[in-house]
């Protein structure tokens, strides 16, 4: 039971929004036939809160995600922040997608000064800039165009695109997915001293067990398309956490174990 | 060069020596060559006597002479003229042959008069068409430039707004694209017999031509660049808090540009075609009505000079058009030297 109390002890800043999805429904329509993606998705995400979403590959994870960011609307159900409903995109909520999509036409500095400029802040804001290019380690390629940077960097860059915006919300498409093991791992202490020192709320896509533990307070696994949730475990653990932790290395069995892939481990 | 040991260098001093021979052979000779030429020439002019009357002869194989000179003292010191010096050196060889192809022409003409005379003119009937000649010629080539100026800006801005406009907005689309597809591929000079009796000066017939000419292929590439830009990016820029406005003019348009580009490259090659159609019917002015007027002298040197400062202003023209994609789209890998 010292394991709750530690969980407990965490509190969050207020920054964070809370975010509530309630009954989310979604399908496509492919060449006449509907493609259910997301079925009766219910999750209430507290202000400041660290959330994964797990689950095989094309169960719909993305698209939670674009509907969180307003960009697209549910067939069913509602989403909320901070009790108002999602209706459009808007920069409190900020997503990193799973593809960096930088401007090619941007140098780095101007594609991360991009939602300051977009809000028509960035005259007075530009300090801000600099301090999270500083951040992810590429000041020395501040004027370099996305053509010349490697995936990893590239995928920096749109990290630093979306914390400049100091969102209420964070949301996370597999952003480290294409780091090298040893930047990945530093990006992600990094990304957890950042939440701890903002206090956004943090909802992020991954597709690797251990990185869900080492990250969030909250794993949810979801079902093979359409997407419905399979479990919600809570990871109670203070942080910094150790990747050998043995009660880590447990819920990554009993995870895997939902995804599965048992008989791997 | 740091992992070089001592026992390396000895082995790398005789190719280096080696460079540096070749250098002399091969740069060097060239360009000993060049002038060698260009000397060449400057003795046909003065030699042999001519078989007409042309009073620039002299001048013109002076003239070579001392190119030839120019050439010999840039090779023997290219190294310390800096660019200018690199560029003779990267031009020699292209020096080489059209001072030999000038010189055959020279002997060719004016000197034995193997090509039939007044249809291929010497050398030094079209420098004098340029000392002689030259207040026409420069009125004429203002002429071309201001028409043309005009009617390609008119019909690039127009064509730009178009097609960001029916690219961006389905409900201009709606309306613009049939009459785009209707009088678009239509060539503009089949409008100029229409024009020139319906616009009240042949000047305002014109411009209106060169800048549908010009408007046409704009009109069409910024319409197919705004509308293929992916919606990966308008979905980052609205997450980010971009306003349509900012989608417009921060996406949209930057994302377009290389499109845009192509479609002013295409605009400008059927401008031409249009002025110079439009000023031998139309217009009393410019290059294209002294063409047509030194035809009708049968001045032939006239027509030929002419021809090499419309051929001048055109690439001229397109090198401009070139640089500012290049400085605009510094972003892009790869793009085409001209
Ligand atoms: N715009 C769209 N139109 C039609 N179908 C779509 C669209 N976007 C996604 N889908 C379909 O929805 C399903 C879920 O896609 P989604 O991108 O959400 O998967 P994912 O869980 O993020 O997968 P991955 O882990 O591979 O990224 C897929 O089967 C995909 O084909
Ligand atoms: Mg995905």
């Amino acid at each position: 039971m010292v394991v709750q109390s530690a969980a407990e002890a965490i509190t969050y800043p207020a920054v964070g929004a809370e975010l509530d999805i309630e009954g989310v429904s979604h399908a496509f329509d492919i060449d006449g036939t509907t493609l259910p993606v997301l079925d009766n998705v219910s999750l209430s995400i507290a202000p400041g809160e660290f959330v994964a979403l797990l689950g095989p590959s094309g169960c719909g994870k993305s698209t939670l995600l674009r509907l969180v960011a307003g960009l697209e609307k549910p067939r069913s159900g509602s989403l909320r922040e901070d009790d108002a409903r999602i209706s459009g995109p808007h920069p409190s909520r900020v997503v990193v997608f799973q593809d960096p999509t930088l401007f090619p036409w941007r140098s780095v500095w101007d594609n991360v000064a991009l939602g300051l400029e977009a809000q028509g802040i960035l005259k007075a804001q530009r300090h801000r800039v600099d301090a999270v290019i500083e951040l992810v380690g590429l000041s020395s390629f501040r004027n370099a165009y996305p053509h010349q940077l490697s995936g990893g960097m590239a995928q920096r860059v749109a990290l630093a695109r979306a914390l400049v915006n100091d969102p209420k919300i964070l949301v996370l498409d597999e952003p480290l997915g294409k780091l090298d093991s040893l930047t990945r791992i530093a990006m992600q202490a990094e990304l957890v001293a950042l939440w701890q020192r903002k206090g956004f709320t943090t909802l992020l896509v991954t597709h690797d067990v251990e990185e869900a533990l080492v990250l969030a307070n909250r794993v949810i696994v979801l079902s093979d398309r359409p997407a419905r949730i399979k479990a919600d475990i809570a990871v109670a653990r203070p942080y910094p956490r150790h990747r050998g932790d043995p009660y880590l290395a447990d819920l990554r069995k009993q995870i895997l174990g939902l995804l599965g892939l048992e008989a791997t481990w | 060069m740091s992992t070089y040991s001592v026992s390396d260098t000895a082995a790398t001093a005789a190719p280096r020596a080696a460079v540096t021979f070749s250098n002399l052979s091969g740069s060097y000779g060239v360009g000993l060559a060049a002038s060698l030429v260009w000397l060449a020439f400057g003795l046909s002019c003065l030699y042999w006597p001519d078989v007409g009357d042309w009073s620039r002869t002299s001048s013109l194989g002076i003239g070579a002479i001392v190119i030839a000179a120019f050439i010999l003292f840039g090779t023997f010191s290219a190294d310390y003229l800096g660019g200018a010096g690199q560029a003779l050196r990267k031009r020699a060889p292209w020096l080489v042959a059209f001072g030999a192809f000038i010189t055959l022409w020279e002997v060719a003409t004016a000197k034995f008069a193997w090509l039939p005379l007044p249809f291929f003119p010497p050398p030094q009937s079209i420098l004098e068409v340029y000392t002689d000649d030259l207040p026409k010629l420069l009125d004429s080539v203002f002429a071309s430039i201001k028409l043309q100026l005009g009617g390609y800006i008119i019909g690039a801005t127009v064509g730009f707004i178009t097609g960001v406009s029916i690219g961006w907005s389905q409900k201009i689309g709606y309306w613009v694209h049939p009459v785009l597809r209707f009088i678009g591929p239509l060539p503009a000079t089949a409008w100029l017999p229409i024009a020139f009796f319906t616009f009240p000066s042949s000047w305002s017939a014109s411009t209106f031509l060169i800048a549908l000419a010009t408007g046409f292929p704009v009109t069409v590439l910024t319409w197919s660049g705004v509308a293929s830009v992916s919606s990966a990016y308008y979905d980052v820029a609205r997450t980010l808090g971009a306003k349509p406005s900012f989608l417009v003019l921060k996406v949209a348009i930057p994302a377009a540009l290389p499109h845009v580009f192509v479609g002013l490259f295409m605009g400008l090659g059927s401008s031409f075609a249009v002025l110079v159609v439009a000023e031998m019917i139309g217009v009393k002015a410019g290059l294209g009505w002294y063409l047509q007027w030194a035809q009708g002298w049968a001045a032939y040197a006239n027509m030929y000079a002419a021809l090499i400062v419309m051929s001048l202003l055109c690439s001229g023209a397109i090198t401009l058009l070139f640089k500012t994609r290049d400085r605009l789209l510094v972003w892009q890998k790869g793009v085409v030297k001209w």
